[in-house]
Order: structure tokens, then sequence, then C-alpha cells
């Protein structure tokens, strides 16, 4: 099974990247960007078979090493 | 007494506090390899070391702190042993919760390498008991993750329970929370901090700042022994 896992940054956290791009993209003439946040997808292929048991694994990977909960969230998707 | 170094694959201020350790404080030093299950016996103080392990991957220290040594580390830190992270190691003490917070890029988004000088917080710890209040300490900073973070909550606790052991004197390099560059755990055994003290040891070197760190340590496991 194929799976992706988006982790970007909590709300409230400073990401100087995604000012970074915003500013590039102003310049670039693309006025109506209001916010950029920059963040990681990883994709990931899995034995598991049964769907509740991928998404239950991955939000286990999430939390112990994917992610850092503490300024990071994350999305899963299965594929 | 004595010290245990912990290397990483990456690290590479190890052999730094290696040098620091047993040629300039005169301790009984160790090194550990992280694949190691324990720590050497009677060990007095652990180092975590800079550098980047596992080349950063995913996020500064998040892969090593599930090297097999951290067990032992963690076993020891909550059993009351002293622990030093510098830089990377600090990285990797917050990634595996012995540290409160987390790290994040530097808000320049560049890797910055200068000396820098620091406020000392708190002298009411084995780490920094040697130190004066009022004398800021010099040392170099060589990082590209060091804006340390920490909930509104969990900086309140910091605060009330004294637990800021160092912060940026002048400019704030790298973003950082209220200029922190040094923090302790809730029972102050447990120390990390971006900068580096183990380059700042020798004269020869341009300061002796950060040995006063580690003079604290000896102080300390010398009057408890």
């Amino acid at each position: 099974m194929q799976a992706r896992m988006i982790v970007t940054l909590r709300q409230g956290v400073l990401d100087p990247a995604g000012e970074a791009v915003k500013g590039s993209l102003a310049q670039l003439g693309f006025n109506s960007v209001e916010a950029v946040r920059l963040g990681k997808v990883i994709d990931l292929e899995l034995s598991e078979t049964n769907e509740a048991d991928a998404r239950a694994k991955l939000e286990e990977m999430g939390n112990k090493l994917l992610a850092n909960t503490v300024i990071e969230d994350f999305q899963i998707e299965l594929l | 007494m004595k010290i245990s170094v912990v290397t990483f694959p990456g690290s590479n201020c190890d052999e730094d506090a290696v040098h620091v350790a047993r040629n300039i404080l005169e301790v009984d030093t160790v090194s550990v390899w992280h694949e190691e299950l324990e720590l050497p016996p009677e060990t007095d103080l652990v180092i975590i070391p800079g550098g980047f392990s596992y080349g950063d991957a995913l996020r500064a220290g998040a892969i090593a702190r599930f090297s097999p040594i951290m067990e032992a580390v963690r076993s020891y830190a909550e059993a009351g042993g002293l622990v030093i992270g510098i830089c990377n190691g600090f990285q990797i003490l917050v990634e595996a919760g012995l540290l409160p917070g987390a790290m994040l890029p530097n808000a320049s988004q560049k890797f910055i390498c200068k000396n820098v000088l620091l406020d000392v917080e708190t002298t009411e710890s084995p780490f920094t008991c040697e130190l004066d209040k009022d004398s800021p300490i010099g040392m170099p900073i060589a990082h590209h993750e060091g804006r340390y973070y920490i909930d509104a909550e969990g900086l309140a606790t910091l605060k009330s329970n004294q637990q800021i052991a160092f912060r940026y004197r002048d400019e704030n390099p790298n973003g950082s929370l209220e200029s922190i560059a040094g923090i302790l755990n809730s029972t102050k055994n447990v120390l990390g901090m971006m900068p580096h003290p183990e380059r700042a040891s020798e004269v020869l070197l341009g300061s002796i700042d950060g040995l006063g760190i580690f003079k604290s340590v000896k102080h300390t496991v010398e009057v408890n022994s």
C-alpha cells in the first residue's frame, strides 16, 4: 500500500523559509499570495493491506519519529 | 570522577569533548559508541557532543535519539545522573524528550558560526554553580538549527522553575525564543546548550569561559562524593 505523510509546521511557529518563498513570489508579481508555509512530504510503501491498520501504524510513526509534534502537525494520505 | 562521551555516526565534536575532559579538566574519560547498551560503570557525567548525527536526516537529532545507548542515557538521567548536550547533543536531548521544547532552523536560514556572549541566568545548577551571573561568558556557536521553541505554558514553567541556563547577551543569533541559548530539565541534572563550551576551554583557542561549566560539574561531583 502506498501512503503519504505531509508534515507541516504548526500554526504560530515562524517559518522563515516560507516567508522567503512568499517574498520571492511577490517579487515575481504574484501579489495575491498572503501566506506560504513549507513542509515535508514523506512517501512510504507499506506491506499492510488493511487501511485501518495502515492508518494506525502511520499515526504511530508520525508521533514517534516522522514529525516532532512540539512544532509540527502531520496528515496521512493512503494512495 | 568519570566522564563518558557518546559518539554517534556523524558526531564531530566528540574528540574535542574527550580532549577537554581528559587533558584540561584532568578527569578519567571514556568514549562510548552509540551502539553500546550500557554506560560505563560509575559514570559521573555524560556528554552528548555536537556534530551532524545521521546527517541531520528528518530533523537534527531525530534519528540519534533512538540509538541503542540513548535508553541507557535516559535511565541514567531519570535516576539523577548528570548529562550535558552540546549543540547537536542539545537537539538530540529535546528530540528524546529529556529536555522540553524543540529546535527549529535558524530564523536567518543560515548556518551561523561565530563567537557569542552568554548571560548566565542561574547558578543554581550542577553545571553553572562555579559561574557568576554578573560575568557573561564567551564561546562559539556553530549551527543551522538552533532556534529554540517552546509553547507559552512551557516557557512559563521554564521561567518559574529557573530552568533557563543561558541567554544570548547581545543580538539573538538564531531567533530562539527569548534569546534562550541553554536550558535545564526540571530536576536540573540535564543541561542542553547550543554554544560550544568545549571549544572555549583553552587559552590557545581564545577563551576559557567554557571550562567554567565543566569545572562546575567537577566541583559538584567532588562535593557529593
